[in-house]
């Protein structure tokens, strides 16, 4: 896990700081970064974080082990509150129009472009950490800054990737999963000949609806221009709905029905052999005291999600990030929690602890030995990297957190796809109620 | 004289406090109070929050009935009023006959009656949420009892796939609303049974009434103020479910089940519209208070019941 080296540190941060966009800080050399960033945090500071619930145990006891680091060190104390995840969102947009609350909020998705007048400017911890660790992610500059100013810090993202039986796939034909979009079908027939379906989750489920917007940015359908006109109702989109009625067909009966924990059921069932999920199937296998799944574990493997008609990989992931309100009045003691928190020496046990459940955002943590030492964990270590930003090709904000609430994108795939409406109805009802949220 | 006036004042208040209706208002006060506090407030606030565009978070501006409109375009929330309607309808109806004939056995002399209708009462205690992840697994696409039994017993080839496709969705939901509410209108209408005269009964059959005739002359009318306040808040409560809804499907699929409840959620606090989730709840109201006053006057003032003849 420590393989990553400071002088590797400097060969990627030299290379990134030159191509990415840093702010300013593209005009120092990291050294000078790391001696310029100095923030004493206030005297007497106490700190209160409000956090999403864990979904692995290792994430829990690691965080707070780490948070006891910092409170030993800075004699900082620090109280960590965990919720569900869904309902941080609506609390972190109330703390920052009430104006109290707890000082940082680890939140989901665009929340810092909602109110982002309310948090504190960040950059100077985001340029630190940036130039210090080979750089932000795209996907971690869309979701963290603003108008030019860091308001978060992010904490990574809740990847997904494709799960599947490998002996399956073999039978089906295949030695792997397809990079591209026509061999993955082929692969998703191929199993539904031999009896063993693919499945991916068609209800209303928070998160493993997303791989419908894989599907439709892979067809080169956006919900949004750049100028955040809706243009969901388009060709590229009436393609990709075309693709989900054929994908539809080779799945597993139900998947209209599913929510996010029905296919983790399904696939450690030994019913299912091909999803998109995060790596709890995997674990749940691994950590099992079952005969079957322990047998099982050795026929998981996890791919990366077939790259769109352009080559691109545009994945949608589940991001955090960490926002410090302005009613802090520790706003710099929050700042060293914050920056303390995503240094390698937390980060990477953290993440590990996590089993990589959360990925990283920044580039040189790619470098952990972790990721290879298993190497079905890989295709996680790039689902930030790989991912494309919720209200693409527009901005971020409440109309784009709106249009993924009201599961607009993942209601057309699942009306195409299951032929209760035509591609082209699907597309034009999807229109219509994007435009609601994006109207001024 | 410096304790006339102290004197002259304790009179005034003595005086106040013995008047009617002074001391009238003050007891009514802190129910006032409450009723202001815990439910007017909120609920004012909730319609007002309609008719603006506010968001969590960040306070809206008067848009006047723009949410409305909208809304009434929105096919989706077209789509959760039908569902809505035909949920309550449906649902209502079948706990009533359910509710009722279950009744009427229970007052029947069947044996252990203590213990059946303490078991009979079951379903309505143990918590929706609870009830709601049992039906989760029953209707399962991959799991479900229901499909393996069925299709041990070789009735069907392959698993029912009932949250997977809209109409098995809604009578699905609509049998788990059942199951959850014929306890109430059953155990309710029992008390209303036992509150009849056996003397009317025996008067009846004394004039050679048959069980038929006594039960659409003498228990039906008797029991009719009961099954009005039964059936009000049973359809309240159907009208306005939500956690089956959300457990079960979160209004899946292609959101045939999503009820006005579950919608005005997804949209208010998930999609933070706050303005347009209040407006949707505001629209519920209508609705509600059409089967309040249709139960108020259509079955408590019925003249029939006190002999006479309806007009």
């Amino acid at each position: 896990m420590s393989d990553i080296k400071r002088r590797d540190f400097l060969k990627a941060t030299a290379s990134v700081a030159a191509g990415t966009a840093l702010g300013g800080s593209a005009l120092w050399t990291p050294e000078a970064a790391a001696q310029q960033y100095k923030i004493t945090p206030e005297k007497g500071a106490t700190l209160r974080v409000l956090r999403w619930k864990r979904f692995v145990q290792g994430d829990e006891d690691v965080w707070a082990a780490n948070t006891k680091k910092f409170t030993d060190l800075t004699g900082i104390p620090v109280r960590v509150d965990a919720e569900g995840w869904e309902d941080v969102r609506p609390k972190a947009a109330v703390a920052a129009n009430v104006g109290s609350g707890p000082d940082i909020i680890i939140s989901t998705m665009e929340d810092a472009h909602m109110y982002p007048e309310k948090l504190v400017d960040v950059s100077d911890v985001a340029n630190y950490l940036g130039t210090k660790y080979g750089g932000w992610y795209d996907a971690a500059t869309a979701y963290g800054m603003h108008d030019k100013k860091w308001v978060a810090i992010m904490m990574g993202a809740a990847g997904n990737a494709l799960v599947y039986r490998a002996s399956h796939v073999k039978a089906a034909g295949f030695d792997a999963v397809p990079k591209d979009m026509a061999g993955f079908l082929k692969l998703c027939q191929g199993l539904k000949a031999k009896g063993t379906p693919a499945g991916f989750a068609l209800g209303n489920a928070t998160g493993d609806s997303s791989w419908t917007h894989w599907l439709v940015w892979a067809h080169g359908g956006k919900l949004v221009d750049a100028k955040n006109n809706v243009v969901i109702n388009s060709p590229e989109t009436i393609a990709a709905l075309e693709y989900s009625k054929q994908l539809y067909e080779t799945f597993i009966p139900g998947t209209l029905s599913w929510l996010d924990p029905n296919n983790n059921k399904a696939f450690l069932d030994g019913q299912l052999s091909l999803t998109a999920n995060g790596i709890s199937v995997y674990y749940a296998a691994k950590t099992s005291k079952d005969e079957k799944l322990i047998e099982m574990t050795k026929d998981i493997e996890h791919a990366y999600f077939p790259v769109g008609l352009d080559g691109k990989a545009r994945e949608l992931n589940l991001v955090f990030p960490m926002m410090i309100f302005k009613y802090s009045k520790y706003p710099n003691a929050a700042k060293e929690y914050l920056r303390f928190m995503m240094e390698k020496e937390q980060y990477v046990p953290w993440q590990e602890a996590s089993i990589g459940y959360v990925c990283h955002p920044l580039g040189a943590y790619e470098k952990s030995a972790f990721w290879t030492d298993d190497p079905k964990k890989t295709p996680y270590r790039d689902c930030m990297k790989n991912m494309t930003p919720n209200g693409y090709a527009g901005s971020l904000g409440y109309a784009s957190a709106a249009c993924v609430a009201d599961f607009i994108i993942p209601n057309m795939v699942a009306e195409a796809a299951s032929g209760s409406k035509t591609p082209k109805e699907a597309a034009a009802r999807a229109q219509a109620r994007a435009e609601r949220y994006y109207k001024v | 004289m410096v304790a006339r006036p102290k004197a002259t004042q304790q009179t005034a208040l003595a005086r106040a406090l013995d008047h009617r209706g002074v001391l009238g208002a003050m007891f009514m006060l802190p129910a006032a109070l409450l009723l202001l506090v815990f439910l007017t407030y909120p609920l004012g606030l909730g319609t007002y929050l309609g008719f603006t565009d506010a968001k969590i978070g960040r306070p809206g501006h008067w848009i006047g009935l723009e949410n409305f409109e909208y809304l009434w375009g929105d096919a989706v929330t077209r789509l959760a009023l039908f569902n809505t309607l035909f949920y309550t309808v449906v649902a209502s109806v079948i706990k009533f006959g359910l509710g009722l004939w279950l009744a009427l056995l229970l007052n029947k002399h069947v044996p252990f009656k203590a213990a059946l209708r303490a078991v009979v009462l079951l379903p309505f205690i143990v918590p929706t949420a609870l009830s709601a992840i049992a039906f989760w697994w029953i209707y399962d696409s991959q799991f479900s009892i229901l499909s393996w039994g069925l299709l041990k017993l070789g009735l069907i080839d392959q698993y029912i796939d009932f949250l997977g496709q809209p109409w098995h969705a809604r009578f699905s939901t609509i049998a788990a609303n059942i199951w959850r509410g014929v306890p109430f209108v059953a155990i309710t209408l029992l008390a209303g049974l036992q509150t009849i005269s056996p003397s009317y009964y025996e008067a009846a059959s004394l004039d050679g009434a048959s069980p038929w005739q006594q039960f659409r002359y003498v228990t039906l009318p008797l029991l009719t103020p009961i099954i009005a306040v039964v059936m009000t808040f049973s359809v309240l409560m159907t009208f306005t479910d939500f956690q089956l809804i959300y457990v079960l499907t979160r209004g899946g699929p292609l959101n045939s089940t999503h009820l006005m409840a579950t919608l005005s959620f997804q949209r208010a606090i998930s999609g933070g519209s706050l303005g347009e989730g209040a407006a949707i709840a505001t629209a519920m109201v209508p609705f509600l208070l059409a089967v309040i006053l249709l139960s108020y006057f259509g079955l408590q003032s019925r003249t029939w019941q006190q002999g006479g003849t309806d007009k």
